[in-house]
């Protein structure tokens, strides 16, 4: 069985910013894996500017920022295997992975970067009423067929969710001369980007039913028409609120879990709201040496935020596998009030990177707020926040000195 | 001091960042802006100004490619034209066709619609 | 003119056409429908149940048991799994318990394999099972298949050996040439004109297995009402995502109800989880959608037997319609007016248990005499299905090595590759769609739905159709799901001017 220092799943943005931070930090016996033809993962077809203002400090759009990372790659000597797929991952840190040239091999690696990316939720997920034609799509999808290989999806086109891939979706069918006739978003506010908002629905006068969903869709072979429903606060369809929209395609924007089909065969503890591994402040999940990262560990906004935890996460398996990165006593981290979750869970004030970013989702709307952190009543760290909102990940960045005197878990809360 | 009764506020999201600020322009009866706030860098004054007289948005789309990895290019502007000049480029992409290798950054129409605007590869293919 | 004309390519169709595809007779399938199993057989709780519950004395009695008895050995035959998953009747109360006495009694009867274990004894076994469960039955030869895959496996082979089989071809008209028009057949000549929506074919014989729309057809060919009545049952699905561990290993019965054997619990081959059906009639015989009202009432009913049912882990929903007869049984006979025309209809709960024996009876018992072709002396079987992920690594390298494509992951939520995908493009009633790569391989069955290789899939499809793009469809010829390409409109009128 041949072996490996680093194994990296995935050449997404995160898992190319883990290869090149791990080759950085000193790992020179790296291997990359990547399914698809390229690296880059889903910013090839992200074809919008945005991407790069944190790390590069240009907006550029999703191919060129995914291009300047491979040109960086380009300058280590990290082993690229392209068109190849991980079949099988397990405790003792080997995987399967099988390509067209090499086919079925199994290899082991001291440690293991997870960068596996998201997938969308489906309309089978979310339970929608109605038929089953042709015609509904996940945004992501669509987005693959109009934006890579030049098909469109549809001429008459409505969108259930505000997520960023759907209002970037809505503003691209209509540039390629679709109709897009509203934007129905279950939860009382956007899930979006303000800035979607405007530049993607409002610069179009596309319509943003805020409270309102998908209740039927119908046509037995193609899509022919859905209605939308507003719903209650339980978000409950309300009756005799039903308009019909008369469209050929859906497109769906709700929402993106992260891919853990391997973790799960692995053993690896799943965190029950990121839906994505449970990780300690060095991104490694509860299988020593076996790390996760990206939006296969929990859904970010930003790939700016996403490559820098792929950068974290492979300085800490180079750390690893040099083994400078020492286990010692650690605490939780868990949401408190108002917060939806929070990464890392567990944090080691003794062996933490100096500044280290919490993340956490918060779960309401909220103006004029601090975000606390905690041991028991004792505070630790806050910071004021004009605005929260569920769909922009928050970081809260504690340094060691902060955690110095830490002598038990912690809580992370959203306080007036 | 601004007499408020003549005065006009309009508020913004500004676009230029995933940030999103809320930007408030305030106006006088004549439309002169006296005061821009809630803008956390002077691109988002900058954005409320244009906004106001002439909107300008980046446009990012595709054009046909041959003998590349995939069926069509990604393409970029050089800098951001007038908003209600989107429709005229798009006209304009339609039918280009061009062929691999393309570096990123190569110009694939120079000045487009007199913009004095350049559609850019946003890739290499 | 052919001997025998099928009309409909269930699961039913199916088995029949492959009983008589071993015969010396020309047979043809006709099937509305784009694909082989797209009704009934397509959707539903996919179990072979072991036959305790249908009334004593029906015909479903006798076939049920008979079916659970012939079906290991076809899958076998096939190469088509079967699993044999057991399941427990469960009863939550006194009254109940007695009809699960009533079942014990069905069950001595008909020499089916059970145990009666109390509610303490079951939840040992399955340790999700609710704390209402007070006693259960278990039936051990319940069996789990892929219906549809069975289907198709049957129709493959039985065109192998010279059955035509026409899809997307709908039946219009049914003529009865014979003079008297009792359908029998005045020296050789042919009793039947079948008329469809692309052309006539005649025939001697007529078997009707139309699913839900089988008295459709029969009242076409008669002029008139038939003696029976459809009205469909729709049933409402949840499919949970594969899981390490699912939350039963057996499959997990309500006790029966007048609306039939209740919401069930059920592993599926592949590690998925059916939660489902209701039973609702329905007036439209298309009308196969989901509805908000059936989806929480079999989420409800449900938790009553088992609890801890990860409902994050929902992938998918789906509805079928059961053909439920007027007759509280199979009507499985030769036509009192016509002679030559057989019913196979409303074959509702337990068709897909009873379904070989269904066609055992109608051409070894029913049709006996008129069916008495010789047999074939070669008979051709299927090359067998090459699935990657039952092969040893090296197996599977010897394969890729030959051919790399596969090696190529198309679908990585069910780890399919391309080579598996093309096979199932080119084999005989092979795939033409996508939702017929879907049901063949399983590309589109997994936790992403088709999300990330659909694209592909579509591509494949092209490619070995010799198609362009957007002529690919996802099932029948009007799903159309590319609509066109984009910076072509100057080109267009280039060209055009």
């Amino acid at each position: 069985m041949k072996r490996y220092e680093i194994v990296i799943v995935g050449g997404g943005s995160a898992g190319i910013a883990a290869a090149i931070a791990a080759y950085n930090n000193g790992c020179k016996d790296i291997l990359l894996l990547e399914k698809d033809a390229e690296l880059g993962g889903i910013l090839l077809q992200c074809i919008h500017n945005g991407f790069g203002l944190h790390r590069f400090g240009e907006e550029l759009a999703g191919p060129a920022y995914a291009e300047k990372w491979k040109d960086m790659l380009k300058d280590t000597s990290v082993d690229v295997r392209l068109n190849t797929t991980v079949i099988h991952l397990y405790n003792d840190k080997t995987l399967t992975y099988v390509n067209p040239t090499e086919g079925y091999v199994t290899i082991q690696a001291k440690a293991i970067v997870l960068a596996l990316g998201c997938r969308e939720r489906s309309r089978g997920a979310i339970g929608t009423p109605g038929y089953r034609p042709s015609g509904v799509w996940t945004a992501g999808t669509a987005q693959k067929y109009l934006n890579m290989q030049g098909y469109m999806v549809g001429r008459r086109v409505f969108i259930l969710g505000s997520g960023d891939i759907g209002l970037i979706m809505a503003r691209r069918m209509v540039l390629e001369g679709a109709e897009v006739l509203g934007v129905a978003e279950i939860m009382p506010y956007s899930n979006g980007l303000p800035r979607n908002m405007k530049q993607c629905l409002d610069d179009f006068d596309i319509p943003l039913y805020l409270s309102h969903t998908v209740t039927d869709i119908r046509g037995r072979d193609r899509l022919n028409g859905i209605t939308v429903s507003r719903v209650d606060d339980s978000l409950q369809p309300i009756a005799g609120t039903e308009m019909d929209f008369n469209v050929d395609t859906l497109l769906m924007s709700v929402g993106l879990i992260p891919d853990t089909a391997l973790l799960t065969e692995a053993g690896i503890t799943l965190h029950p709201k990121t839906k994505g591994a449970v990780v300690d402040e060095h991104m490694m999940t509860d299988i020593p040496g076996i790390f996760s990262c990206g939006n296969g560990l929990h859904v970010h906004d930003l790939v700016d935020f996403v490559s820098m935890e792929g950068e974290e996460a492979g300085l800490a398996a180079a750390r690893y596998v040099s083994g400078e990165l020492k286990r010692s006593k650690r605490y939780a981290v868990s949401a408190g009030e108002g917060v939806n979750y929070v990464l890392p869970s567990y944090i080691s004030p003794a062996s933490m990177e100096d500044g280290l970013d919490i993340k956490l989702r918060v779960k309401n709307n909220a103006r004029d707020v601090r975000l606390v952190l905690r041991q028991g009543d004792k505070p630790i760290k806050e910071i004021k926040k004009l605005r929260v909102a569920p769909s922009e990940m928050e970081k809260v960045k504690v340094t060691r000195k902060e955690l110095a005197d830490i002598s038990g878990d912690m809580i992370l809360s959203v306080e007036e | 001091m601004i007499d408020m009764a003549d005065t006009l506020n309009k508020t913004f999201t500004c676009i230029v960042c995933p940030r999103g600020c809320e930007v408030t322009a305030t106006m006088d009866g004549e439309g002169n802006i006296q005061k821009i706030e809630g803008n956390f860098c002077p691109r988002g004054a900058e954005y409320v100004r244009n906004e106001l007289t002439h909107p300008m948005r980046q446009l990012t789309s595709t054009v046909i490619i041959h003998g590349g990895i995939y069926d069509r290019l990604p393409v970029i502007l050089s800098s951001e034209i007038p908003k209600d000049k989107m429709m005229d480029v798009m006209r304009a992409l339609d039918g280009i066709e061009v062929s691999a290798p393309i570096r990123r950054g190569d110009v694939i129409i120079h000045d487009v619609c007199g913009l004095g605007v350049d559609v850019v590869a946003s890739r290499s293919m | 003119m052919y001997d025998i004309i099928i009309i409909g390519a269930g699961i039913i169709g199916s088995f029949i056409a492959h009983d008589l595809s071993k015969r010396k007779c020309d047979v043809l399938v006709i099937d509305k429908e784009a694909d082989i199993a797209n009704g009934a057989s397509m959707a539903n709780s996919a179990i072979v149940h072991a036959g305790y519950d249908p009334k004593p004395g029906t015909l479903k009695a006798k076939l049920n048991v008979r079916g659970n008895r012939m079906y290991p050995g076809i899958c076998k035959e096939l190469g088509e799994p079967y699993v044999r998953k057991s399941a427990f009747v469960v009863a939550t109360d006194d009254s109940e318990s007695r009809i699960l006495d009533k079942l014990k009694a069905q069950a001595e009867d008909r020499e089916i394999e059970y145990r009666d274990i109390s509610g303490e004894e079951a939840r040992a076994l399955e340790p999700n099972l609710s704390e209402n469960v007070i006693r259960a039955l278990e039936f051990p030869t319940t069996g789990i298949i892929y219906p549809w895959n069975i289907a198709i496996a049957l129709m493959e082979e039985a065109v192998l050996n010279g059955v035509r089989l026409k899809l997307s071809e709908k039946v219009e008209k049914i003529d009865c040439l014979s003079q008297e028009k009792t359908g029998v057949s005045s020296s050789d000549g042919p009793a039947y004109l079948v008329t469809t929506d692309k052309g006539s074919y005649e025939s001697r014989y007529v078997i009707n297995a139309a699913g839900v729309n089988a008295d459709t057809i029969y009242g076409m060919a008669l002029g008139h009402e038939p003696d029976y009545n459809i009205t469909p049952r729709r049933g409402e699905y949840y499919v949970l995502d594969e899981m390490r561990e699912p939350v039963v290993s057996r499959v997990i019965y309500p006790v029966p109800g007048p609306a039939g054997k209740g919401v069930l619990v059920v592993p599926t081959i592949h590690n998925n989880i059916l939660l489902g059906p209701n039973s609702l009639p329905v007036d439209d015989k298309d009308a196969n959608c989901n509805t908000a009202d059936a989806l929480s009432y079999v989420k409800e009913s449900v938790k009553k037997t088992v609890d801890n049912i990860p409902f994050d882990k929902v992938i998918r929903c789906f509805a079928g319609l059961r053909p439920s007869g007027d007759r509280g049984d199979f009507v499985i006979e030769e036509s009192k007016t016509l002679k030559g025309f057989v019913n196979v209809a409303c074959i509702d709960s337990p068709g897909l248990a009873s379904a070989p024996a269904i066609a055992e009876y109608v051409v070894d018992e029913v049709m006996k005499d008129a069916f008495a072709y010789d047999k074939k002396a070669e008979y051709v079987h299927r090359k067998p299905i090459i699935c990657m992920n039952a092969l040893t690594d090296d197996e599977k390298n010897r394969l890729i090595k030959e051919n790399p494509d596969y090696g190529e992951i198309v679908c990585r939520c069910c780890i399919v590759s391309k080579g598996e995908i093309i096979d199932a493009i080119r084999r005989p009633a092979g795939a033409t769609t996508v939702k017929g790569v879907k049901k063949r391989v399983g590309p589109g069955l997994g936790r992403c739905q088709g999300g990330f290789c659909e694209p592909l899939v579509v591509d494949i499809l092209a490619k070995e159709l010799g198609i362009d793009k957007t002529e690919v469809r996802y099932d029948s010829k009007d799903s159309v799901m590319l609509m066109g390409m984009t910076k072509t409109v100057n080109k267009k009128e280039a060209v055009r001017s």
